[in-house]
């Protein structure tokens, strides 16, 4: 597959960068303004998230209670007052139709995003280890299998067949936890791929074939060795996973398979703001803008951490070869 | 050449096979009365005992399995209690709520999503590529920087937050484009392109990035190889280098990767499908799944994971053929 062909040519730029020490990585992840203010814009948002009940209490708010009389029966359900009827009372203005408070709605909603993402995230990067770990040190057959598996994982339509799951699964599952596994079982090829490259790479060290030699088994090499040498490619390439299990989790809930009122979710409200774009404006665009900053937070956030982690392979894992490219200029060949 | 497609078909054959089989233990094996999620929730029990019988539910799974898959090869017949229902190949069974086959339901479908794809394709190349060219020829300016800013905004939106933006715009306050509704090729191409102007607008929107980011690494790669400096050496003019030869070489990854999207846009367009009103393939996807129409999320699903293993074949090629160097073995 072409598109495996372009990203595992990497695997010879040998040998991993020495793991650096976290403060160095500090260092220069704090030399990249961009990435330090995507970071702090995270972690308002993670703390906002964390203490939605509390500011919820601040507000006066329940995340559940309807305000009928806060919207205009006679409009079809408008929120009375300017701006989506902000007030002392609502201070991002209430819900259209059901007259619930969008503050806090907004603050639930962006913990079942992050949460979601989080635990997807880690459920592709436990599986992603293991069998990139797996296909990496077995022998040829397991190789050709586990690496034609990842292929084919990284090909699919993720989106498509996770919706597909959700017609099986009966519908007192609980829908984030459903979330995790379905994303994380579905999208877990490109780490996979990744893991198994570098392990190629790292096998051939001498630091691992003195561990082979002085009799440590597979496993053991696999974890004492390969591990912690894998741990900063695996970070890199979770912090690009992340923002994209958010958009996959809003995405679900938009097409109204994923996280099922009443619990909300920022792509259940766009859903709904669908029908009510042209009356209440306010309703579509606060959820729009926050998922579009938390996704370009991450997105900024993991950019930065690819420099920060690894700054001779910063932009390997880029669509395209920019690495080869810039290493190049780097070296001065003409342009 | 000859060996290499072969190949490619017999790995392409096992992979849909290989899926075909996920996904049929995945829905007919899991949890629940097959027959009565295939039926829907508005079936009495003698209705469900006939689908039971029609789907010969009595038999072992690799039974059932293997008619399915006779089904897709050859066709099926189904009885229907008073005659028999003709299910031409490739059958992927019968909608039972629908009261339709679900190779017509798809059948039906596909120039919907046919016509998304292939507009939105023109219109994200023209933006993609261009802008990603732009960017490499002026490499350090404030135009390559409004240009990575923006492809990284174009990454990180959601598809259907552009597209709610643009309809409100457009359609909601500036009135200047209707709400789009489908309207076939066939019955008045100016309506059709004329309702799917914004979903391609949508679509093309974040699609691009990719591809301006792609164009310009792989411009700038080009450009930093030695047959250029050759012919930057010999004089040759700056135009006719960037324009033919850099050019030449930077292209085969786009083409690939054009190919490789149309593929995975099947099923990828269920977003904008679902946000414009499209009656397309991923509409009826998420329509089968809310109803719990178990054919058809086994029919879609398998119809839009085969584009994607074709794409990658015709991506390969593609590549081969654009790019002499590539040897294909």
């Amino acid at each position: 597959m072409s598109a495996g062909t372009l990203e595992e040519r990497p695997a010879a730029v040998a040998p991993p960068a020495a793991p650096s020490g976290a403060r160095q990585v500090w260092r220069r992840l704090r030399a990249r303004k961009s990435a330090l203010i995507a970071a702090a814009v995270l972690a308002l948002l993670v703390v906002l998230a964390l203490a939605a009940p509390l500011l919820g209490a601040l507000e006066g708010q329940d995340v559940g209670a309807y305000h009928d009389g806060l919207v205009d029966s006679a409009r079809g359900g408008v929120p009375i007052g300017s701006y989506g009827g902000v007030s002392g009372d609502h201070w991002l203005g209430v819900e259209p139709g059901t007259g619930r408070d969008l503050f806090v709605r907004l603050l639930y909603g962006a913990r079942v995003s992050l949460a979601v993402a989080a635990g997807a995230t880690l459920v592709q990067v436990f599986i992603g280890v293991a069998v990139g770990l797996a296909a990496g040190l077995g022998n040829r057959l397991v190789d050709s299998a586990l690496s034609h598996l990842s292929d084919v994982m990284v090909a699919l339509p993720m989106l498509v067949f996770a919706i597909g799951v959700t017609a099986v699964v009966p519908s007192s599952f609980p829908r984030p936890v459903l979330l995790v596994f379905v994303i994380g079982l579905l999208a877990w090829g490109g780490t996979a791929r990744i893991v198994r490259a570098q392990t190629l790479t790292l096998k051939r060290l001498d630091y691992v074939a003195a561990a082979r030699l002085g009799g440590a088994s597979r496993l053991r090499i696999a974890r004492r060795e390969l591990l912690p040498a894998l741990a900063a490619p695996v970070i890199t390439y979770a912090a690009i996973l992340l923002p994209t299990n958010i958009v996959t989790e809003a995405g679900m809930s938009f097409l109204g398979v994923g996280v099922t009122p009443p619990t909300p979710s920022w792509g259940q409200m766009l859903s709904t703001a669908t029908t009510w774009f042209r009356a209440d404006p306010m309703y579509v665009l606060l959820p729009a803008l926050l998922l579009f900053t938390t996704v370009l937070a991450f997105t900024v956030l993991g950019d930065g951490l690819r420099t920060a982690l690894d700054p001779r392979a910063a932009s390997r894992l880029r669509v395209g070869r920019t690495g080869r490219a810039a290493r190049r200029r780097k070296r001065g060949t003409p342009a | 050449m000859r060996g290499y497609l072969l190949r490619r078909a017999i790995g392409a054959v096992i992979v849909l096979f290989a899926l075909s089989l996920v996904i049929y233990a995945l829905f007919y094996v899991a949890p629940g009365d097959p027959a009565r999620l295939a039926c829907g929730p508005r079936c009495n029990p003698e209705q469900i005992r006939q689908v039971r019988e029609q789907l010969s539910l009595g038999d072992p799974v690799y039974v059932q399995y293997w008619h399915f898959l006779q089904g897709l090869a050859a066709g099926h017949d189904y009885s229907t209690g008073t005659g028999v229902l003709h299910c031409d190949a490739p059958c992927f069974g019968l909608s039972y709520q629908n009261d339709q086959q679900v190779t017509d339901l798809i059948t039906q479908r596909l120039p919907v999503t046919a016509s998304l794809a292939l507009g939105a394709m023109v219109l994200w190349l023209l933006l993609g590529v261009g802008s990603g060219l732009l960017s490499a020829l002026r490499r350090g300016g404030t135009t390559e920087r409004v240009l990575t800013w923006l492809t990284l905004a174009g990454t990180a939106t959601p598809v259907f937050i552009i597209g709610l933006l643009l309809l409100m715009l457009f359609c909601a306050y500036l009135g200047w484009l209707p709400f789009p509704s489908y309207v076939a090729l066939t019955e008045d191409p100016e309506q059709w392109a004329w309702n799917l102007l914004l979903p391609w607008t949508a679509l093309a929107l974040i699609e691009s990035a990719k591809y301006a980011r792609l164009t310009r690494s792989s411009m700038l790669e080009t450009l930093a190889e030695d047959h250029i400096r050759t012919f930057r050496a010999y004089g040759v003019a700056e135009r006719s280098i960037v324009g033919r030869h850099a050019l030449r070489g930077a292209l085969p990854p786009v083409i690939a990767l054009t190919a490789l999207d149309l593929g995975s846009m099947f099923g990828n367009a269920v977003l904008t499908e679902t946000l414009f009103g499209l009656p397309g393939l991923g509409q009826l996807l998420v329509h089968a799944t809310r109803t719990v129409d178990l054919p058809v999320v086994v029919g879609v699903v398998l119809v839009t994971g085969a584009a994607v293993v074709i794409a990658n074949i015709v991506a390969d090629l593609l590549y081969a053929v654009a790019d002499r160097r590539v040897a294909l073995a």
